[in-house]
C-alpha cells in the first residue's frame, strides 16, 4: 500500500522512523482521499475542519433507505481484482485449515467411539494412544492459530485496509 | 421474591453409593470463605460503580465504547469463556470419569479455531452489537431479528442456568447439608448482583469484571497446578498412576470409555458431545458480542489469539487439577460432596493446603471457593448482558415492533435492556433450582449444542453463501433451535434417570444426552432446504456489501 498522509482529530501522524499503526487510524471522515488507480495519482487532500468533526454514526440498516450509488460501489469493489485477491488469500488458507483441524478433531472423537481398543494401546508409561492424540490436539490448536495469524498479517491485512479506505472514499 | 415462593424441587432418594454425607465443614473455613466472598462482591461492585459512571450512551452500554485493546479483550474473552463449567465442571468430570472428562477440555479449546478463522473478524466488520445485526445486513430485518434474538436468549438462558447450579453446589459444599435454604438464597443473591452489574455498569463494567476475574482465575489455577505437580515431584506419570488408584476404577480410569464406553448409545453420545463442543463456541452470543468492544477486525483477531493462549493453558491445567483431585481426594469423596463432581477443585485445594482443620487448608479452600464465586458472578454478568441486549436491540426494538410505530429511541432501548436483565435473571434463578443435580460442564454442553444448531449454520451461510435468503435464515435458526430443545426435553437429562431434572417421571424417548449429532446437521440442512425451496431470490447488491465489508471492514462501525 502506498504511503498516505493521515491526520486525525488528535493530530496522529506517523513520525519518521516510527511505524504508524494503520489500524488505530481514525475513521472514514478523517482519512485523506486515496488515488483511485496507479495512473491517476492525486495529491493528498488536506483534512478540512469539517472532517475533524466526528463522522455521524451510521444509521442502522432498517432506517437507511436503499442507496443505489452505494450498492454500485460495493458491486464494483466486489468485482475488483484487489478484492478478489483478498478473498482468495483468505479462503486459500481458511478452507484447507478448517478441513485439517476439524477432520483431525473428528477423527480423534470418532476413533474413541469406533476403535476403543486401539486407543487403549499403551505407548509410554501410563500414556496410551488416546492420551497422546488428546495432548496433540492442544499442540495442533496452538500451531494452527499461529499459522493463521501469520498468514493474515502478511498476506491480507495491508491490502484489506487499503481497500477499506478506498471503498469508504468512494462511498462518501 | 420471597423465599417461600421459590419452588424447590423434591429431593430424590439417593442411590446407595451416594449416601455418604458430605464432610461437615469446619466452622472456621467457611467463615473465611464467606469473608472472601464478600470481598469479591465488594470489589466487583466497586468496579461496576466506578466504571459505570463513565458513559451512558448506547454504544457504552452495549459495546463498552469499542475502545478496549486486544490484550484487554483477549483476557476478557477468556474470562467470559472460562466459566464455572470449566473451573468446577470440567475438573469434576475429569476427577470422576478420568480420560473421558478430558474431551471437554479439548473440545472447548479446539472450538476457538472456528471462532478465530470464521467468525471473529467477519462478525466485527459486519455487525454492531449482536448476532442478528450480522444477519440483518443482507436479510429482511424483522424475521431474522426475531429468529436470532430468540435463539440468543435461549442459549444464554441455558448457559445461565449452568452457572447458577455452580453457585448452588459451591454454597452447598460450604454450608453442608444444613444449607438448603442458604443455597436458594445464594442463588437469589447471585441473581440480584448480576442484575446490578448489568443495569448499572453495562458492557464496560462487565468487561473490567471479566478481566479482573480472569486474572484471579489464572493465578489460582497456576498455583494449584504447581502444588499438585510439586506434590508428585513433577512426575506426571506418577500423578496418573496415583489418580488411577484414587479413582477406584484402576487403569480403566486412564482409558477411554469409563463414561462413554458402556454401550453403542453412550459412544454415539460421545461423538454428539464432541460435535456440539467444537461448533458451539462460535455461536455463543456473549462471546460474539465481545468482538464489538474492540475498534477493528484486526484487534478482534488479536484478542482471539490471546484468548486461545489463555484458554489453552487453562484447559491443560484442568487436566492436572482433575487428576490431582482424584489422586489426593479420591473419586469417592468427590462424589460424596457433590454427586456430579462440581466441587472437586475446592476439595483439592483443601487437601493441598494441609487438609481439614489446618490453617493452610482453610485458606486454600476459601481462596479457591472465592475464585470460583468470582468466576460465576463475572460470567453471569456477561451472559445476562448478552441476552438483555439481544432482547432489547433485536426483539423489542425491531422484531416485535410494529413498523407503523415510530422507531424506538436509543435511550428507551437501553432502559428495556436493563429491565430485560432483571427478567432474564429471575427466570434463570427459578429454572436453575430444578437442575441442581446436573454437572455444570454438562449443562453448558447443552447450551453449546443449541448454539451450534441454531446460530452457527445461519451465521456461516449468511457470510459465505451468495444465494442464502431470509427464509433460509429463519429455517436454519428455528430448524436448529426447536429440534435441539425438543430432543433435550425428551432425553434422559430431563426425565427417566436418577440424575434427571425430574427423576420421578419418565417420558424420555431420545437415547442421547446431547442432541448435537442430530440437531446440528438438521440446522444446516434446513437452512439449505429453506433457501432453495423458496420463491425469494437473494439480493446480490446486499451480498456484495456484506462480502466487501466482512473482509475489508469498509463501513464498519
Amino acid at each position: 500500500m502506498a504511503h498516505q498522509e493521515v491526520t486525525g482529530p488528535a493530530g496522529r501522524r506517523p513520525r519518521a522512523g516510527q511505524r504508524f499503526d494503520w489500524w488505530s487510524a481514525p475513521g472514514p471522515a478523517v482519512v485523506a482521499q486515496r488515488a483511485k488507480g496507479p495512473s491517476a495519482a492525486k495529491p493528498v487532500v488536506a483534512v478540512t475542519a469539517a472532517a475533524v468533526v466526528p463522522a455521524p454514526r451510521p444509521q442502522p440498516p432498517a432506517e437507511r433507505p436503499p442507496d443505489p450509488a452505494a450498492a454500485q460501489v460495493y458491486r464494483e469493489v466486489q468485482r475488483s481484482d484487489a478484492f478478489q485477491e483478498i478473498r482468495r488469500s483468505y479462503r486459500k488458507f481458511v478452507f484447507p485449515a478448517t478441513a485439517v483441524f476439524l477432520g483431525w478433531y473428528l477423527f480423534y472423537v470418532a476413533a474413541q467411539a469406533a476403535a476403543p481398543d486401539l486407543m487403549r494401546h499403551q505407548v509410554a508409561g501410563p500414556f496410551s494412544v488416546a492420551w497422546l492424540l488428546g495432548l496433540l490436539q492442544f499442540v495442533s490448536t496452538f500451531v494452527i492459530t499461529w499459522l493463521y495469524s501469520r498468514n493474515a498479517r502478511t498476506k491480507r491485512d495491508r491490502a484489506a485496509l487499503g481497500l477499506r479506505w478506498d471503498t469508504q472514499d468512494q462511498l462518501r | 421474591m420471597k423465599l417461600s415462593e421459590v419452588p424447590v424441587p423434591p429431593v430424590p432418594p439417593l442411590p446407595v453409593h451416594r449416601l455418604a454425607p458430605p464432610p461437615p465443614p469446619a466452622g472456621q473455613h467457611h467463615d473465611l470463605a464467606i469473608v472472601l466472598f464478600a470481598l469479591v462482591v465488594v470489589v466487583t461492585l466497586a468496579i461496576t460503580l466506578w466504571v459505570g459512571r463513565r458513559g451512558q450512551a448506547t454504544e457504552d452500554f452495549y459495546a463498552g465504547g469499542r475502545d478496549f485493546g486486544p490484550l484487554q479483550n483477549g483476557i476478557a474473552l477468556s474470562g467470559d469463556y472460562l466459566s464455572a463449567a470449566s473451573f468446577l465442571g470440567v475438573t469434576g468430570l475429569i476427577a470422576i470419569y478420568g480420560y473421558d472428562g478430558m474431551l471437554y477440555s479439548i473440545g472447548f479449546l479446539v472450538a476457538w479455531l472456528v471462532v478465530l478463522m470464521w467468525v471473529a473478524e467477519l462478525v466485527r466488520n459486519t455487525g454492531r452489537y449482536t448476532l442478528a445485526d450480522v444477519l440483518a445486513t443482507r436479510m429482511r430485518q424483522r424475521p431474522v431479528r426475531a429468529a436470532a434474538g430468540i435463539s440468543s436468549v435461549v442459549v444464554t438462558l441455558l448457559y445461565l442456568i449452568a452457572q447458577m447450579v455452580g453457585a448452588g453446589s459451591l454454597v452447598a459444599l460450604l454450608l453442608g447439608s444444613t444449607g438448603a435454604a442458604a443455597k436458594t438464597w445464594t442463588i437469589v443473591a447471585v441473581g440480584a448482583l448480576m442484575i446490578i452489574y448489568v443495569t448499572v455498569g453495562g458492557m464496560r463494567a462487565t468487561t473490567w469484571i471479566q478481566i479482573v476475574k480472569a486474572l484471579m482465575l489464572m493465578v489460582g489455577a497456576v498455583l494449584l497446578t504447581v502444588l499438585v505437580l510439586v506434590h508428585f515431584r513433577g512426575d506426571f506419570a506418577e500423578l496418573m498412576h496415583a489418580a488411577a488408584r484414587g479413582s477406584g476404577a484402576g487403569d480403566k480410569y486412564l482409558e477411554p470409555g469409563l463414561k462413554y464406553g458402556v454401550s453403542a448409545t453412550s459412544r454415539l453420545d460421545f461423538v454428539s458431545l464432541g460435535l456440539a463442543l467444537v461448533l458451539g463456541t462460535a455461536g455463543l452470543p456473549h462471546i460474539l458480542s465481545r468482538f464489538y468492544t474492540v475498534p477493528t477486525a484486526r484487534a478482534a483477531r488479536r484478542s482471539t489469539i490471546w484468548a486461545i493462549g489463555l484458554v489453552g493453558c487453562f484447559y491443560l491445567m484442568t487436566v492436572v487439577l482433575g487428576l490431582g483431585a482424584t489422586a489426593l481426594v479420591g473419586s469417592k469423596a468427590v462424589r460424596a460432596a457433590n454427586s456430579a463432581g462440581n466441587t472437586a477443585v475446592p476439595l483439592l485445594a483443601l487437601k493441598l493446603g494441609g487438609g481439614e482443620g489446618s490453617t493452610g487448608g482453610t485458606l486454600f479452600f476459601a481462596i479457591t471457593s472465592a475464585i470460583a464465586f468470582a468466576t460465576i458472578l463475572a460470567v453471569v454478568a456477561g451472559l445476562t448482558l448478552a441476552s438483555s441486549v439481544s432482547f432489547a436491540h433485536d426483539l423489542y426494538a425491531q422484531a416485535f415492533r410494529s413498523p407503523a410505530k415510530p422507531p424506538v429511541t436509543d435511550r428507551r432501548e437501553v432502559v428495556v435492556a436493563r429491565l430485560a436483565a432483571v427478567l432474564i435473571g429471575g427466570l434463570a434463578i427459578v429454572l436453575s433450582l430444578f437442575a441442581q443435580r446436573l454437572n455444570v460442564a454438562f449443562l453448558v454442553s447443552l447450551a453449546f449444542a443449541v448454539a451450534a444448531s441454531a446460530n452457527l449454520p445461519t451465521l456461516l451461510y449468511n457470510l459465505f453463501w451468495r444465494r442464502f435468503t431470509t427464509r433460509g435464515a429463519c429455517w436454519a435458526t428455528y430448524g436448529g433451535l426447536v429440534p435441539a430443545l425438543v430432543l433435550v426435553l425428551f432425553s434422559p437429562v430431563v426425565s427417566g434417570s436418577k440424575t434427571a431434572m425430574f427423576p420421578g417421571v419418565d417420558f424420555h424417548w431420545f437415547p442421547l444426552e446431547n442432541p448435537g449429532l442430530i440437531s446440528i446437521p438438521l440446522g444446516f440442512l434446513l437452512g439449505w432446504v429453506g433457501t432453495v425451496s423458496g420463491e425469494e431470490r437473494a439480493d446480490a447488491d446486499k451480498f456484495a456489501e456484506l462480502e466487501v465489508r466482512s473482509l475489508t471492514g469498509a463501513g464498519a462501525v
